[in-house]
């Protein structure tokens, strides 16, 4: 096909550089310059799409980010697939491949479509929720089908081929929109030396300068636009980005910029280079400019591929150098819209009429129409639209002035392009993210931004001033006064001359009346993408929906893709003036970011695949990857999980480990423990103070196990804490609770007890710790050190000692996580690695053997030890753990936690305290998180006693063991209870002590 | 250990102060020592971010009350430097000074004097004030070139433009999605303080970011610089 | 996304360095074991919840590490004022004043 379409001249395209693209298959040429919409326009493309719910064909209506009919899925590759672009804000490229997104299974033939017609009385408003809920069961297969029919594109199947990123940016500021109004705001805030951002969502800068018909300075504007581009790049503190949408105004004015960098350059982006980049700035002040979008008129048919915006019209002539048909109706309700039938006049084409609904309209615009020759028809408005596949003609008839009702015979005008104009409606949305409610204004018949407590200033068409000379001086006024705002002195800039005509009263119209009321009439489309016709809007008031937030959402009007930019204003109205209510009465629904649709590789930029979460890594993890660790998340950290040799299943695995340790010596990575230093005079005091045991009398040399519990007696975290020096102190956390806890201190002592003289500092990465533990672990010790007695009666257990290992200096704590003879030593993160590989020099003829954090479990539920986090749920206080003994209640300070577990649910009897339990058959490992119950056959929903917390099968003991809570099980000692399974089967179990081996403590005593 | 250092001499036995530096020739490997041979360099344009460790410093943690004119005297006394003013950083020949927090700053020497400097300042200051070394825990990463301004872009929030961010300025901040002291120490260059177990991410986060760029990683130098023996430095007897 | 003057660093910060710790300005009873299990609840677990001006705690965690108070009207999301740990804020509400002279009596 050939661009029938094309203009022999003019337009801003470039002719020397033709592009081939595929649209549905098929192969289309156009220009460089141009977007996908003009280059199929060019083409005699006229049906696009189909609808959301009747499966109408539909066409392309407007030339920028309000499109709601050319939303295409993009992309040559599966990996480069991109859904719900606007063809009217794509640029074609060389190779471009595109689909509608909506028409399943076929634009020519459409089984929707075929339903929407025969059923479309049948498809009131509410449908879907009136239809398809019941069964509800069904709901998951409705879904598929309406999604697919829906037209909302689809992802990638596989990953994308490109990288996105972000980037953040301050500004004095940030321009939104880059038309005269927006040029001009960034030119006077750039003299002044302010920092500007000025971006615009088009390929290049201008807005309605690029197709205007007005002069600047006695040129085209074209020149004043190339001279304010020169001046603002030559500047090395402004930023002008193009393709860039600002598609969200946060708090503070914080804005994000969704830039695409080479979605007009190829399928995939070049080598190393973002595809799409999003800009996270604060803006000291923002001035929008944000422009105003035509609002179409509503009458019947009015949605046949060929209606389309006047502007749009406009601007595919005079920008793209394409007149999308032969024979032009043109209906407006104001004076700007007769420029689309001069433009069209003097493209060559035929203007069969200007249809102006207003009863006697008379200046400039109707002088020129006279002059040149154009059939104006006054008092008329076009009731209906002709044809099938597309427009064929329009039904006009006399209107009354107020635009209620018809008034006179209709006659039908042959026509093949129907373009509309009903006034304008500023681009509020982001003037409204914050929260700022549009305030409606009578004289310009639309919504204004409100008040609003950002830093925020608007000019031109946003604002409801619709003449050049209005928005290059609302600009210019905006910009000096934004950047001297920010701090900037002013620097005068006069604003140029333009030559316009001048306006006359436009009239406020949102529906066209029709012969038959509305709810007979063809259907007037208010929202072409999700569907919704006036009737559709009476009928929901009808039904008693009152608020516009319920009218929207019953009807889905403003839900597509397009959020609504072309129908809202017109749905509003016609949903007041069913109410009887005016606009401001009813209001407007809440425009949200984003203001057009961002991909999610823009949203995750570089967060993703390897540098999705930072990944914490141990001084001694290339040793962990080097001897085959399988790898566990704790928090951030990688931890080694356990060691499988080849063959070994992970039970094999844990139970080697599990035996290695308690017959000879197993070695753990613990660097990843929280460790804080504390110093001060009166660090003990503190400790005493967040701590529920007594600090007061620890030695220099010694360690204690503490228990941290909240205000409200439930313990949070818990660690080892030694005593360095008399006003020294390193307390170790949880490997996922450090950060917290070191907040936590520092907030009691900033908030609480600043008068206390402690500082905290967090060392948990400047220690490498290693535990061995076992038998042998003297033995191994011993081999390394020389520099410290480890006689048992030397080195006791629950003492720490510094000296030398393996000539690295270390200090040495006596602890145990597993009940064996212990040792934890602690080197400078640098000589981890190397400490380590000399212990396992020294510990092969003891078999010393890794083990992770599985076995570590394992070991320590053998003795009955907690895991903060784990057996305990932020509901557990230390007597539900039975660990009264690191409880210390006559502390002279009524420490962290005290009074909380005093409170009467507190000390209630039958508490969920912890105990052991022992299957009944030694075989059978309780799954963690499962409810125990007095009697497994009681009827549904049974009372349900507490939960295994952990759960684990025991090589050393040869038979499963597991913690948990049971309601008053202290005193349930020796009882069975039972655990339903969700196959239906039962573990039955017996109530223990959770200390299943060496009760005595002996093994670590040695 | 007590014949290097003398607790007793420095703080009665109130703290635990420690040379943590082996004595003979034990190589020590830094946070990044790993990331040797995974430094992309792309030679086909000239490079704009330039990116290297320097490894294995001191870090000392030094916490005290800056409005103590005794404490400033103190650290004056034995660094040879002032406290630097908010948010700054002060350089006196090998020892560099950064400002952390109103009652914290960070002191980076050369590696095998940390412990030393920890005595030192000990015997300089009294009162409530805390010394920690976390030179285990911590490294530098530096950024230069042209384009480093813009990689730091993509990473942190701050706002880089040299009113707000000149030569000598210390800000922490969030890198990525961990964080990093940055101090901008030439116009096209900064340090980054980085955690230990989070400087693999910030490294391989730095180097993706820069890559729009060209990126010269490591030389031989830097990179030796990060496996080194380090001996024990002696502890200075002067006080 | 909060844009905050840190009163330590002195100096406005993105809200990704900062955490929110909730209402401000609740001391910690002296005597907590001479509280009744009422007083304790309500100072455990009763919190403000206003349409307009809050005092709040906030650290600057990647920062200084410094708590800090912030004045916040909820609705609107303005920062009033920031101000150090054991200063009174100066921008107040009728209910914060009405509650002083409740506490006052």
């Amino acid at each position: 096909m050939t661009q029938i379409n094309r203009l022999s001249s003019g337009g801003r395209i470039d002719r020397e550089t033709p592009i081939r693209f595929v649209f549905n298959g098929r192969h289309y040429g156009g220009y460089r310059g141009d977007t996908l919409a003009s280059a199929l326009l060019a083409n005699g493309v006229k049906v696009v799409g189909r609808s959301f719910k009747y499966g109408r064909p539909r066409g392309i209506v407007a030339a920028g980010a309000e499109e709601p009919n050319a939303i295409f899925q993009l992309g040559a590759e599966e990996s480069t697939q991109v859904p719900n672009v606007r063809a009217t804000q794509q640029e074609i490229f060389e190779g471009l491949v595109s689909r509608p997104t909506s028409g399943w299974p076929g634009l020519g033939f459409d089984l929707m479509g075929a339903a929407g017609k025969l059923f479309g009385r049948m498809l009131p408003p509410g449908f879907y929720y009136k239809t398809f809920m019941f069964p509800q069961s069904f709901w998951e297969v409705y879904e598929k089908y309406i999604r697919k029919a829906a037209g909302l594109g689809r992802s990638p199947r596989v990953p994308d081929a490109d990288i996105y990123d972000h980037l953040n940016q301050h500004t004095d500021v940030l321009v939104v929109g880059a038309g005269p109004a927006g040029l001009s705001a960034a030119l006077a805030a750039a003299r002044t030396g302010a920092r500007v951002i000025l971006a615009d969502e088009q390929a290049e800068p201008g807005g309605s300068l690029l197709y205007s018909r007005d002069l600047i300075d006695g040129e085209a504007p074209d020149r004043w636009l190339h001279n304010t581009l020169t001046e603002l790049a030559g500047y090395e503190h402004v930023q002008v980005l193009t393709r860039a949408t600002v598609n969200g105004y946060h708090d503070h004015n914080f804005l994000t910029i969704h830039e695409r960098r080479s979605d007009h350059l190829s399928d995939r982006a070049p080598e190393g280079q973002a595809r799409q980049r999003m800009h996270r700035v604060r803006a000291h002040w923002v001035v929008l400019a944000t422009g105003a979008h035509e609002r179409p008129l509503v009458f019947g048919h009015n949605d046949l591929p060929g209606c389309m915006l006047a502007s749009a019209v406009s601007t595919y002539i005079r920008q793209y150098g394409v007149v999308p048909g032969r024979r032009l109706v043109l209906m407006t309700t104001n004076d700007y819209g007769y420029r689309t039938a001069f433009d069209w006049q003097d493209s060559g084409h035929e203007v069969v009429a200007v249809v102006d609904t207003r009863q006697n309209p008379e200046g400039p615009y109707q002088e020129e129409a006279r002059a040149r020759g154009l059939t104006l028809m006054r008092g008329c408005a076009v009731i209906e639209a002709k044809g099938g596949q597309q427009v064929t003609g329009a039904v006009i008839a006399p209107i009354d002035a107020d635009g209620g009702r018809v008034t006179g015979a209709t006659r039908v005008l042959a026509c093949d392009t129907l373009a509309s104009s009903g006034g304008w409606s500023p681009a509020v949305h982001l003037s409204c993210h914050t929260g700022s409610r549009p305030v409606w204004r009578d004289d310009i018949i639309g919504f204004v931004p409100g008040e609003t407590v950002q830093r925020q200033l608007v000019a031109g068409a946003v604002d409801g001033t619709y003449s050049l000379a209005g928005c290059l001086r609302e600009g210019l006024r905006a910009g000096v006064e934004a950047a001297v705002k920010a701090g900037y002195p002013s620097v005068p800039t006069a604003a140029p001359k333009v030559n316009e005509l001048t306006e006359g009263e436009a009239m406020a119209l949102f529906c066209v009346p029709h012969l038959k009321r509305t709810s007979r009439a063809p259907k007037q489309f208010v929202d072409f993408q999700t569907d919704v016709t006036a009737a559709a809007i009476e009928l929901a008031t009808r039904e008693g929906f009152e608020s516009i937030e319920h009218v929207k959402r019953y009807t889905a009007m403003g839900f597509g893709t397009d959020q609504g930019k072309l129908g809202n204003i017109n749905g509003m109205a016609i949903a007041a003036r069913s109410m009887n209510k005016t606009i401001p009465e009813t209001g407007t629904t809440v425009f949200r970011p984003n203001y057009t649709p961002v991909t999610f590789g823009a949203i995750a930029g570089r967060h993703c695949d390897e540098l999705f979460d930072p990944k914490r890594y141990t001084a001694m993890h290339p040793w962990h990857v080097e001897h085959g660790a399988k790898f566990e998340d704790v928090g951030q950290w990688k931890r080694p999980w356990y060691y499988p040799k080849p063959g070994e299943t992970m039970q094999q695995a844990l139970d080697r480990e599990c035996r290695a340790t308690r017959e000879s010596i197993g070695i753990l990575d613990a660097s990843t423990l929280g460790k804080i230093d504390i110093q001060g005079k009166d660090a003990r005091e503190f400790l005493g103070r967040v701590y529920t045991n007594a600090w007061a009398k620890l030695a220099v040399g010694k360690c204690r196990y503490g228990l941290m519990c909240g205000e409200d007696g439930m313990v949070f975290d818990d660690g080892v804490t030694s005593c360095l020096g008399e006003q020294h102190f390193l307390m170790t956390t949880t490997s996922g609770g450090a950060a917290r806890v070191l907040e936590w201190l520092e907030f009691y002592h900033q908030t609480e007890w600043p008068e206390l003289e402690v500082y905290f500092n967090t060392v948990t990465d400047h220690w490498a710790t290693m535990s061995i533990a076992g038998p042998n672990s003297r033995k191994l010790l011993a081999e390394l050190c020389d520099d410290i007695d480890l006689d048992r009666d030397a080195f006791r257990f629950m003492d720490w000692r510094q000296g030398t290992v393996a000539g690295v200096p270390a200090r040495v704590f006596r602890i145990s996580f597993t009940g064996e003879l212990s040792f934890e030593i602690n080197v400078q993160a640098n000589y981890g690695l190397y400490v380590w590989e000399k212990l396992f020099e020294h510990g092969a003829k003891y078999n010393l053997t890794p083990y992770g954090t599985e076995t570590m479990h394992i070991l320590r539920a053998e003795k009955g030890f907690i895991i903060a986090g784990q057996d305990t749920d932020g509901a557990v206080h230390p007597y539900d753990l039975g660990m009264s003994w690191a409880v210390k209640e006559d502390k002279p300070f009524s420490f962290i936690g005290k009074r909380g577990m005093k409170r009467a649910d507190c000390v209630r009897e039958d508490r969920k305290q912890l105990v052991g339990l022992k299957t009944r058959n030694p075989k059978v490992v309780l799954p963690e998180g499962a409810q125990a119950v007095n009697d497994p056959n009681q009827p549904k929903p049974m009372t349900m006693l507490g939960h295994v917390t952990s759960s684990y099968y025991s090589a050393n003991l040869g038979r499963s063991i597991a913690m948990g809570l049971i309601r008053d099980g202290f005193n349930r000692m020796g009882d069975t209870v039972y655990y339903p399974q969700t196959d239906g089967s039962v573990i039955e179990a017996e109530i223990c002590s959770p200390i299943f081996l060496d009760p005595k403590g002996e093994r670590q005593n040695v | 250990m007590s014949d290097v250092i003398d607790i007793d001499a420095i703080g009665e036995g109130q703290v635990a102060v420690m040379d943590q530096l082996p004595s003979g020739e034990i190589p020590a490997e830094s946070p990044l020592h790993h990331l040797d041979s995974t430094v992309p360099t792309f030679t086909s344009k000239p490079a704009g971010v330039r990116l290297w460790e320097e490894a294995l410093k001191g870090h000392l943690v030094l916490r005290g009350n800056a409005e103590d004119p005794t404490f400033q005297r103190g650290v004056e006394a034995a660094l040879g430097m002032a406290l630097p003013e908010r948010l700054r950083s002060v350089q006196q020949g090998p020892l560099s000074l950064r400002w952390i927090a109103p009652d914290e700053w960070l002191l980076v020497c050369p590696g095998d004097q940390a412990a030393a400097l920890e005595i030192r300042l000990r015997r300089h200051l009294s009162g409530h004030f805390a010394v920690v070394n976390v030179s285990g825990g911590q490294t530098l990463i530096h950024l230069a070139g042209p384009d480093a301004a813009m990689v730091l872009k993509k990473s942190c929030p701050y706002d880089l433009h040299e009113h707000n961010f000149p030569i000598g300025k210390v800000v922490t901040t969030v890198l990525a999605k961990t964080q990093a002291t940055l101090c901008k120490i030439a116009a096209d260059q900064w340090e980054l303080v980085v955690r230990r177990s989070f400087a693999d991410y910030a490294w391989r986060w730095l180097v993706d970011a820069s890559a729009e760029y060209g990126l010269i990683g490591d030389t031989p130098a830097t990179a030796a610089q990060r496996r080194a023996s380090t001996g024990r430095h002696p502890v200075s007897s002067e006080t | 996304m909060f844009y905050i003057h840190c009163p330590y660093c002195c100096e406005y910060r993105e809200e990704e360095e900062f955490h929110a710790k909730g209402q401000a300005h609740i001391a910690r009873p002296a005597d907590p074991d001479q509280c009744s299990d009422e007083e304790w609840g309500t100072y455990l677990y009763f919190r403000k919840n206003p349409r307009g001006l809050h005092h709040e705690i906030w650290v600057h965690a990647i920062g200084c590490r410094k708590f800090f108070n912030v004045t916040r009207d909820t609705q609107t999301y303005e920062i009033k004022e920031t101000y150090k740990m054991g200063e009174q804020p100066k921008v107040t509400s009728v209910s914060d004043t009405l509650e002083t002279e409740e506490a006052a009596q």
